[in-house]
């Protein structure tokens, strides 16, 4: 649809003196000196860090209950729900004398998200019927392989809140825990 | 300045002795992102470019045929990823024209008020990126500064900061965030104090505005006839705002005016997306205390079905017009999916505007196209 309501634009020639571009060229060097003086808007990292929101969705970590039982059932809807199909997982049932380790009578042996697919969405946290993965504030760190992107169930489990108590807190963060899944 | 483009008449004609045949990118700086241009120069004088396209072609809408309803929107954050929240805006839209679902007020509003943030956000990078391809590079950092405040808001409210993939079927996905509306505004007053840095560091150079005027003359005939939409089809004076044209969500009862320019060079298309900035900061003054209360979502069933027909709707992007259209044959998924991206059409008018113009210009024009490779080749 063309229109008439379009404005015009200043297109007389350049004066004489404008075309030495001088004045310009010291015009933009006075801004560009002026921010040395201003505060800055960078941050020293990696001394200095910024904190991510608590909405923010970054690395999976698997959880465990206040015992520091696994809470994953290996039901697989996760699996289902995700877009990108990073989750693999292979279930087994719980013997007796391992209750202390599972809270659940399944739980999964091998739990593996591939980070290179992960598309960081969260709809894995919001299929999970048991509270048993949730989406951190850190992002996965720079690796030199392919295979180091495929996370592992070790790599993705939370510190015991028993036996490490202090790590288990710092992974935590800002997720309030539930009573039961 | 004022220097006018000539067209090269037998310029369709590759191959005459002579010729200079130079290849640009896949890996350039100046094409950002993964495309290919093939240039045919006689001297300096461009006599033909043609883009070769499909180095990030990743399939996308093969993908989504597998996908429900409810994942394929977020796999198309990574069309155009710098308008992301526009293109899953689409996306829900045309899901929810299938569902027939009425979207609650207030997430119509928080919907508009993610875009405008996107589209200022999307247009800074743009700014910045073209300064720096005409060899500015202090604007870079400029553009970014403001930019990372957008990010900063995207990031407390959707979790994400760049591919924010909130909105769902029926509504997004979650509230705002207590300080969303606090954040907004200082990031308003901060743009407006900062508004004027642009315009001298940039705008009103003069050395920037004789490597932009005149350079990459598109008439208004061709912008329609090769489908242009979007900021480089406004340039020319061709009305194309979707938004004014075929209002979704409530911009039919907002004030904001469609950007429009006449000379239809690259200049031309420059102001247009410095002024919609200015615009989507009016939507967003507007909109920012009347964020009406009430649910974010409404509600829709777990599994998502659509009934059989084709749908279609479009929404307007930073760079154009983006149509999804959907076949749904009753499942689960998607029987097909096409998405009409505003970069192809808007990089098919390349060769258009560049013949006859000189090697180095082609790069100011490609800026003001502001291409986004992935959102070409999907
Ligand atoms: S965040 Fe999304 S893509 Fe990543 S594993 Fe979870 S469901 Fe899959
Ligand atoms: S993480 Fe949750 S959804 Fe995934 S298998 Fe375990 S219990 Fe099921």
């Amino acid at each position: 649809m063309l229109t008439q309501r379009a404005k015009q634009v200043d297109r007389r020639p350049m004066t004489g003196l404008e075309s030495i571009y001088l004045w310009n060229i010291l015009k933009g060097m006075m801004i560009t000196l002026s921010h040395l003086f201003k505060k800055k808007a960078t941050i020293q990292y990696p001394e200095q860090k910024r904190t991510f929101s608590k909405v923010f969705r970054g690395l999976q970590v698997l959880n465990r209950d206040a015992e520091g039982r696994e809470n994953c059932t290996a039901c697989g809807l996760c699996a289902v729900a995700c877009p990108a199909e990073a989750i693999t997982m292979e279930a087994a049932e719980r013997l007796s004398g391992e209750e202390h380790l599972y809270r659940e009578e399944k739980y999964a042996v091998k739990y593996e998200i591939n980070m290179l697919r992960c598309i960081f969405c969260g709809f894995c946290e919001d299929a999970c019927p048991k509270d048993a993965i949730y989406l951190s504030q850190t992002f996965a760190p720079a690796n030199y392989g392919r295979k180091g992107f495929i996370y592992k169930k070790e790599d993705l489990l939370i510190p015991h809140p028993i036996e490490q108590p202090e790590a288990y807190k710092k992974a935590l963060g800002e997720k309030v825990v539930k009573a039961d899944g | 300045m004022y220097r006018q483009t000539e067209i090269i008449k037998d310029a369709s004609q590759p191959g005459i002795e002579g010729d200079m045949v130079i290849n640009v990118g896949p890996q350039h700086p100046a094409t950002h992102g993964v495309l290919h241009l093939v240039i045919t120069l006689n001297g300096e004088t461009i006599k033909k470019v043609e883009p070769h396209l499909g180095y990030i072609h990743r399939s996308i809408e093969k993908m989504c045929e597998s996908l429900s309803y409810r994942q394929f929107i977020y796999v198309t954050s990574r069309m155009d990823y710098l308008s992301a929240h526009i293109n899953n805006h689409a996306c829900a839209l045309c899901v929810e024209k299938g569902l027939q679902v009425e979207i609650p007020p207030r997430a119509q509003v928080i919907r508009i008020l993610m875009d405008e943030l996107t589209r200022i956000a999307s247009h800074e990078l743009w700014w910045g990126a073209m300064a720096m391809d005409l060899g500015a590079f202090t604007p870079f950092f400029h553009a970014f500064r403001e930019r990372e405040t957008i990010n900063d808001i995207m990031e407390d409210t959707c979790g994400a900061r760049l591919t924010m993939n909130y909105i769902v079927p029926g509504g997004v996905m979650a509230d705002l965030h207590p300080d969303f509306q606090k954040k907004t505004k200082e990031f308003i007053q901060l743009y407006k104090r900062k508004i004027h840095e642009y315009d001298e560091l940039v705008t009103g150079n003069i050395i920037f505005q004789n490597r932009m005027k005149g350079i990459g003359y598109l008439s208004p005939e061709d912008a329609v006839s090769y489908g242009c939409t979007g900021p480089t089809a406004r340039g020319s004076g061709v009305s194309s705002d979707i938004r004014k044209l075929y209002p979704y969500e409530i911009y039919d009862k907002l004030e904001f005016d469609e950007v429009l320019e006449s000379a239809g060079d690259s200049f031309a298309r420059y102001m247009i997306r410095i002024g919609e900035m200015q615009q989507s900061i009016r939507i967003i003054e507007q909109l920012i205390d009347n964020i009406p209360e009430g649910d974010f979502q409404a509600k829709t069933k777990a599994v998502l079905k659509l009934p059989k027909g084709e749908y279609y709707s479009r929404v307007e992007t930073a760079r154009g017009e983006l149509g999804v259209y959907i076949v749904s044959e009753n499942g689960t998924t998607p029987y097909r999916i096409k998405f009409r991206s505003p970069g192809f059409s808007n990089l098919s008018v390349l060769d258009h505007i560049a013949r006859g113009s000189k090697l180095g210009d082609l790069v100011a024009m490609m800026g003001t196209l502001d291409l986004v490779i992935p959102d070409i080749d999907r």
